[in-house]
């Protein structure tokens, strides 16, 4: 009982703290799941992972649109004779005990029949009966016990995902084969004059090339395709040495065998494809809980509260809203379509589309855009446009969204790739005229032996291991990479463009100034009382940050929308507001949000909200300019310009009263004189990141929602923006390195080519050789530079 | 026959096996999550059997 962090969630408890069973918690809501885990016997939950819970925040009528069926069998991924299957996804699944309680949940409610937890992608499975139980009220539960799931348009309609499967089979086939062809191949290194190798050297060398058979046509045909595709379109990429290796290897060894001249490559062959081949999949390392692919429809709802004329609410799919349909928004919820206000009090946050955490209020009559979130009380608005012709939805028919960054880019491993090839091909030609003249037998030998010694394994290697260790380490502190690609699209980045708000600015806090005559504190208690009264957004921030008072009772107060506030007690009156409204003349200052007070019907001075920007910007900016040019894009008012400058005095230029399209213009303009990197956050980013060549979204909450992008960085460690940088310069640096090394071991390897003595054990010792060296040249690199990283990190907390 | 030739069936035919057997559990979906089954298997029956008969009729609270 000492401690006063809440049992269930770890948040301190304040004076409102809730003792029960001797434990102590800090609302209602966290006690509540505490009681249902513990008639259920599930208080082990709390032993796994101390207050591992979160609070739950759950609204009644959120769920109402699962009483739809057409919804709920759009949703499910199976339904047959009263069994449903539904896969959910859950953000806050966050650790064990969340897994336990959650596998579990057939001790909540006996209808459930399975449920499993996929944690990496933080998706729950639940499988249940019909008969007496309904997805809504499962729904209902997770929410309950605090584990409420997204269900957005992502989910409508979406046909069980075909997972690509092939890397793994590929995968076990060439292991499989490599492993048993080895062992087969094994032999003949050592005597080749002994009786039984004599005798049955031919049986083994017949299943070492059945074995190898799968891996070359099926295990392999990835290179293939690869290198065929780059000979199309005339490029030389890696794939068409290593595919020239691999036929090389695969034609020479059935020859030596056909024709008893040896015992064949088929050891190196599978070999190398499996080498290759665990690269590639070192390399495909995804965050799977994170998505690189969204857009509008991961937060829109599924469906909305239609009015019939009738007056009847209805539930109906959010695609089938059309101009002229009445809809009831509730508090909490995400407006779907450009829309009028007719009824209500709306306060709508657009801090998805803008990154603007201050919530903007509206009158009836006024417009609304798509991607605003209602807070406060339930507004009716009349639909204006359908959903794909709203302001913010139109920007995805934008091509940018259908455009591939992979494919108009040549990675590092491609642009050696093409040199090598000449080279590889220029020698071997070289050699094989040299052995024609001199010894015309050995001339088909010699030609390639050289195809086979350097095929170039160890270079396809480099890349995959020292980008797919470098993206590891650039998740571990708060930068979640799409691809290895954009590592390297990164290391060439020569401009950075960023979004003000959301993005340079926090969400999470603004700061809140007094300006003006000091309030007696009669003035300032009333000021509290009524505030206190009042729902509005910036009245309940405002209030947070007053000192307490004593509590009053007020004589009168009144609430004009959109205007202000009025208290009245015993003899003092205050009026709390906008200028025109407690009667300034001040000029309304627009760059910024501003309550006015006046008491007792004269002007006493403004309480000021400003956005908090990001600590360490001037750090940032000092060292990312010495790499790259900076711009800032706003789509706000050049309010903030003035601020900006002072905390930012470096050349950077800045433009404000950008709409999206101008952002994705200016991105686009940008582009002409080198490789653009943007930083954004809210939906109206998304252009902008989508036409740069790495875009890279904020986020305060990775797991919650970020636009389309390359990557994913946490808002706390903007800062380490220009690390980011350098480190992906630096895995550059280290891909040559391993480059010039490998080329040693080619280098080597040709020696025996060229002179007509490679022997199968020459390569089957140096290929392996050179392509573990490689990785652990790599993986210790990375680290090393890395580490520094690291220190550097440390020293500055 | 020499008995080389029933080795090699025999060892050729157990790492078939083996293989049908990879092959049929990535195809079941074993290899999409890597981690939670490292998790899972460390939970035992923790779940406490009494206080939940005691409180069956508590469940329906919970619907």
């Amino acid at each position: 009982m000492e401690s006063s962090k809440c049992y269930h969630c770890g948040d301190s408890c304040s004076n409102t703290a809730v003792h029960f069973d001797e434990k102590i918690f800090c609302c209602q809501g966290c006690k509540m799941v505490y009681e249902i885990f513990s008639t259920n016997g599930l208080e082990y939950y709390y032993d796994l992972e101390a207050a591992a819970g979160t609070t739950p925040d759950f609204k009644p009528h959120k769920f109402d649109y699962l009483d739809n069926p057409e919804i709920v069998n759009r949703l499910l991924e199976f339904n047959e004779e009263g069994m449903q299957v539904v896969n959910l996804h859950i953000p806050h699944i966050h650790c064990s005990s969340c897994i336990w309680v959650l596998e579990n949940l057939n001790r909540l409610h006996p209808a459930v029949k399975s449920s499993q937890v996929d944690f990496p992608q933080k998706r729950i499975r639940v499988c249940f009966t019909t008969s007496e139980y309904t997805l809504k009220q499962l729904v209902v539960l997770l929410s309950r016990i605090g584990y409420e799931p997204t269900i957005s348009l992502e989910d409508y309609g979406k046909k069980k995902a075909k997972v690509d499967r092939s890397l793994i089979y590929k995968l076990g086939v060439a292991g499989f084969a490599f492993g048993n062809v080895m062992l087969l191949s094994f032999p003949e290194y050592f005597e080749v004059e002994e009786f039984w190798l004599e005798q049955y050297k031919v049986v083994f060398r017949w299943l070492m090339f059945a074995f190898s058979l799968p891996v070359v046509l099926y295990a392999a045909q990835d290179y293939f395709i690869s290198a065929y595709k780059g000979l199309r379109s005339k490029l030389l990429n890696i794939d068409v040495p290593i595919a020239l290796g691999i036929l090389a290897l695969f034609f020479r060894s059935t020859v030596d065998i056909v024709f008893d001249l040896g015992s064949g490559f088929f050891d190196s062959l599978t070999g190398l494809i499996f080498f290759l081949l665990v690269g590639k999949f070192f390399q495909q390392k995804t965050y799977a809980f994170l998505s690189f692919e969204r857009d509008y429809k991961s937060y829109f709802p599924i469906a909305v509260t239609r009015l019939q004329d009738s007056g009847q609410e209805e539930n109906i799919e959010i695609f089938k809203v059309k101009s002229g349909d009445r809809l009831i928004i509730r508090n909490q919820e995400i407006i779907p379509v450009d829309c009028m206000l007719l009824k209500g009090n709306a306060e709508i946050d657009y801090s998805f589309v803008t990154g603007e955490s201050q919530a903007i209020a509206k009158q009836p009559g006024d417009n609304l855009f798509a991607g605003g979130k209602q807070l406060g009380g339930v507004v009716e608005v009349e639909a204006m446009k359908s959903v794909s012709q709203s302001y913010l939805t139109q920007l995805w028919g934008n091509s940018v969204f259908s455009k591939n960054k992979v494919s108009g880019f040549q990675t590092i491993t491609d642009a050696i790739g093409r040199r090598f090839t000449i080279a590889v091909l220029s020698i071997a030609v070289i050699a094989a005229s040299f052995w024609l003249w001199y010894d015309p037998t050995k001339a088909a030998n010699v030609f390639t032996a050289v195809l086979i010694i350097a095929c170039p394994c160890a270079i396809a290697l480099a890349a995959p291991f020292t980008l797919g260790n470098m993206m590891r380490i650039f998740g571990k502190y708060g930068c979640y990479l799409k691809d290895t690609n954009v590592l390297e699209r990164m290391a060439k980045i020569a401009t950075v463009v960023f979004d003000k708000t959301g993005t340079l600015t926090t969400s999470n806090e603004s700061s809140i100034t007094y300006e003006g005559m000091e309030l007696y504190p009669e003035e300032a208690a009333l000021l509290k009382t009524t505030l206190r009264a009042s729902n509005h957004p910036l009245s309940r921030s405002l209030y947070q940050i007053l000192q307490e008072h004593d509590i009053q009772m007020l004589d009168e107060f009144t609430e004009e929308l959109g205007k202000g506030l009025e208290g009245k007690a015993k003899d003092q009156s205050i009026r709390i507001g906008s200028a025109e409204y407690v009667g300034t003349e001040q000029q309304p200052d627009f760059s910024e949000t501003s309550v006015h007070i006046s008491a007792n019907n004269t002007y006493k001075g403004r309480f000021a909200f400003r956005n908090n920007y990001r600590k360490g910007l001037p750090d940032l900016f000092k060292t990312l300019k010495t790499k790259a040019s900076l711009y800032i894009l706003s789509g706000d008012n050049d309010g903030e310009r003035r601020a900006l400058h002072q905390l930012l005095p470096f050349k950077v230029q800045m433009y404000f009263n950008q709409k999206p399209e101008d952002k994705l213009e200016f991105i686009e303009k940008l582009q002409e004189s080198g490789k653009v990197m943007m930083v954004g956050d809210g939906l109206n980013d998304a252009g902008a990141l989508a036409q740069s060549d790495v875009g890279v979204a904020v986020a305060e909450n990775v797991n919650v929602f970020s636009p389309a992008c390359d990557a994913i960085l946490d808002g706390k460690v903007i800062t380490r923006l220009s690390r980011f940088l350098e480190l992906a310069k630096r895995s550059m640096g280290i891909i040559k390195w391993s480059f010039l090394l490998s080329l040693c071991y080619n280098l080597i390897g040709l020696y025996f080519a060229v002179t007509g003595q490679l022997e199968p054990v020459i390569a089957a010792i140096l290929m392996p050789l050179s392509s573990i060296s490689i990785v652990a040249f790599t993986t210790v690199a990375t680290n090393v530079v890395a580490r520094r990283l690291t220190q550097t990190i440390q020293n500055e907390s | 026959m020499s008995v080389i030739y029933v080795l090699l069936a025999i060892s050729i035919s157990v790492a078939i096996v083996f293989f049908i057997a990879f092959v049929v559990s990535v195809r079941q979906g074993q290899y999409d999550d890597a981690y939670t089954p490292s998790v899972r298997m460390l939970f035992e029956d923790e779940l406490v059997d009494e206080s939940s008969e005691k409180n069956n009729q508590n469940r329906s609270q919970t619907e």
